[in-house]
């Protein structure tokens, strides 16, 4: 396979509401990725939009409405869509592309308009579930986190302060991010601790916020950056992974995310990481709640089980930390509108590992990113390692 | 470069923006209705469920004894094998107790949710399902709960002909 570089990113700012259309916002991120790229749409041989439910938008065949915003009109164009996973696993439907030598240049652009559904997307997140088996419960999304949340904090015997940790450090290290939705300079852990139970062992604060959003990636082959000069600004996918586990999800031990282990393995299998503690320089896992940071840094094999909250407590994760963990702030801090999470996760790898993260940059010299994303009914992991 | 680019787009807009109608709306209410047909192994499961029984689906490869019920296992991809009855006992695998309803409305009297591993399944296999006849602060995991079902008369064929799932009393809780 050939060597893909992102060249360029661009994002939108996170918020609960924006008055752009999806459209709108995936033009503003796609426009602002090429210009980074120094490209314009006719450089670009092929765009993968990624974007979750189609109820969140009231809109069907998404893909097929927000392609005129993403440059995808008369180009070999796809829409994926794998949950919450999406954030992630666009990109890797974008390495494909070019690694595969039929495209040189593949766009990446991936939106999210959850403020549409009213009164809150919360209601759409009803119909994922089981007709048969879950639904005559009445489900609440938040249900199937503060169970797994239990049954991992159980398990390992983790206090709640130790998760909590995860919410105060993302929301601090947004403080740098300038499309961030909940950044808090001053937030403490007993705010984080004293909010509201929404589903315990679930409060208000550990919990990231629905989001308007669009970010958007360019992807080019080794022959491209050579060629237009983008050594400078070029980041490597060294290595894609992406798996799925049972919908069965109540015959599963949620205590350990199998998913997500399996799919590092496949992408530290290609990135050549046999020992990820000391090859991998910092993290993005996907944070839509805090104990999932914890959760997921032990799937990616970054944290033995059952320690990261360890690790949070004794500052290895913090920015300047051994290990620096979501110094984008996360979806905790910036924002979680669901498929643009792109922009926080592989945006943020491409960024740091290029020197332009700017307030957010790790003091220390990295080489090596891990990023993750994860969705469905906890089932789903996309993992991509990039090299600088 | 990123660092220094001056503007990130984005209008925001806060509730009363729409409420007050200073930005252009459109409103749509769906209208969307389904029956689902519950398939082979479902359509067992609901009319056992209705009977006061659970049942499960046994793959004679791995041995497992799944359950909830299917027609094929998913590991050895092949059709299961027999109907096996389970029991309607088992043990807590995890819970949570909700202050939200399904649309995310505040409620003050929690629900007690969480997953229930049954005993005569394979370990771990279990469904989602409501606890009850406990207080908040005495459920945990690995407590051993029985099923309590609704009077024959009023099930229907539905996972709600369980009320709830109680402590099961004379084992060690």
């Amino acid at each position: 396979m050939r060597k893909v570089a992102v060249v360029g990113a661009g994002m939108t700012l996170f918020r609960r509401r924006l008055q752009e259309t999806g459209k709108e916002l995936s033009f503003e991120a796609t426009r602002m990725a090429l210009d980074q790229a120094k490209m314009e749409i006719g450089d670009v041989d092929a765009v993968v939009h990624g974007t979750a439910p189609d109820a969140f938008d009231g809109v069907h065949m998404k893909g097929e409405y927000l392609l005129d915003g993403s440059g995808g009109t008369r180009k070999p164009y796809m829409r994926v869509f794998t949950g919450g996973g999406t954030g992630v696993f666009s990109a890797i439907a974008g390495y494909w592309h070019v690694a595969s030598g039929l495209a040189d240049v593949a766009l990446v652009v991936n939106e999210e308009k959850m403020s549409s559904c009213q009164p809150h997307p919360q209601s759409v997140f009803a119909h994922i579930w089981d007709p048969i088996l879950d639904r005559p419960l009445k489900p609440n999304l938040v249900w199937i986190f503060a169970m797994e949340m239990n049954r991992y904090m159980t398990v390992h015997n983790i206090p709640y302060e130790d998760i909590a940790r995860v919410a105060v450090k993302n929301k601090r290290n947004a403080v740098g991010h300038p499309c961030a939705q909940l950044a808090d300079p001053k937030i403490t852990l007993e705010d984080v601790m004293n909010s509201e139970i929404m589903a315990w062992p679930v409060r208000r604060l550990d919990i990231s916020p629905p989001s308007d959003g669009a970010a958007a990636v360019v992807l080019a082959s080794e022959e491209v950056v050579k060629k237009r000069k983008l050594r400078d600004q070029a980041a490597w996918i060294k290595g894609v992974g992406w798996c799925i586990d049972s919908t069965m999800w109540t015959d599963r031990d949620l205590y350990f995310p199998e998913y997500v282990a399996r799919a590092a393995k496949m992408a530290y299998r290609q990135a050549k990481i046999d020992r990820p503690k000391q090859q991998i320089d910092f993290a993005e896992p996907y944070d839509p709640f805090d104990y999932k940071e914890l959760h997921h840094l032990e799937g990616l094999g970054l944290a033995d089980r059952g320690k990261a909250g360890l690790m949070t407590r004794e500052g290895v994760t913090e920015r300047d930390g051994k290990l620096p963990v979501c110094p984008s702030g996360g979806l905790l801090g910036v924002g979680n509108p669901i498929a643009a999470t792109l922009g926080i996760k592989i945006g943020e790898l491409y960024w740091q590992l290029t020197g332009q993260a700017g307030k957010r940059q790790i003091p220390n010299e990295v080489h090596t990113g891990v990023c993750q994303a994860w969705g469905d009914l906890m089932q789903y992991g996309s993992v991509v390692v990039m090299g600088a | 470069m990123t660092a220094n680019i001056a503007r990130w787009p984005g209008a925001e807009l806060g509730s009363k923006d729409l409420e007050n109608g200073k930005v252009t709306t459109q409103r749509y209410r769906p209208d969307a209705k389904f029956a689902w047909s519950a398939g082979e192994a479902m359509s067992r499961f609901l009319a056992e469920l209705q009977q006061g029984r659970l049942i499960a689906r046994e793959c004679k490869n791995c041995g497992r004894i799944l359950f909830p019920p299917r027609m094929f296992c998913e590991e050895c991809f092949r059709p299961t094998d027999e109907w096996v009855y389970v029991k309607d006992t088992g043990t807590i695998e995890t819970y949570s107790i909700s202050y939200l309803d399904t649309d995310a409305r505040r409620i003050t009297e929690p629900i007690l949710v969480g997953v229930v591993s049954v005993d005569g399944a394979s370990p771990k296999m279990g469904i989602m399902h409501y606890f009850g006849e406990m207080a908040t602060g005495e459920i945990r995991i690995g407590m051993k709960v029985q099923a309590k079902w609704r009077p024959a008369e009023s099930r229907v064929g539905s996972v709600l002909d369980i009320e709830y799932f109680r402590p099961l009393h004379g084992v060690d809780r």
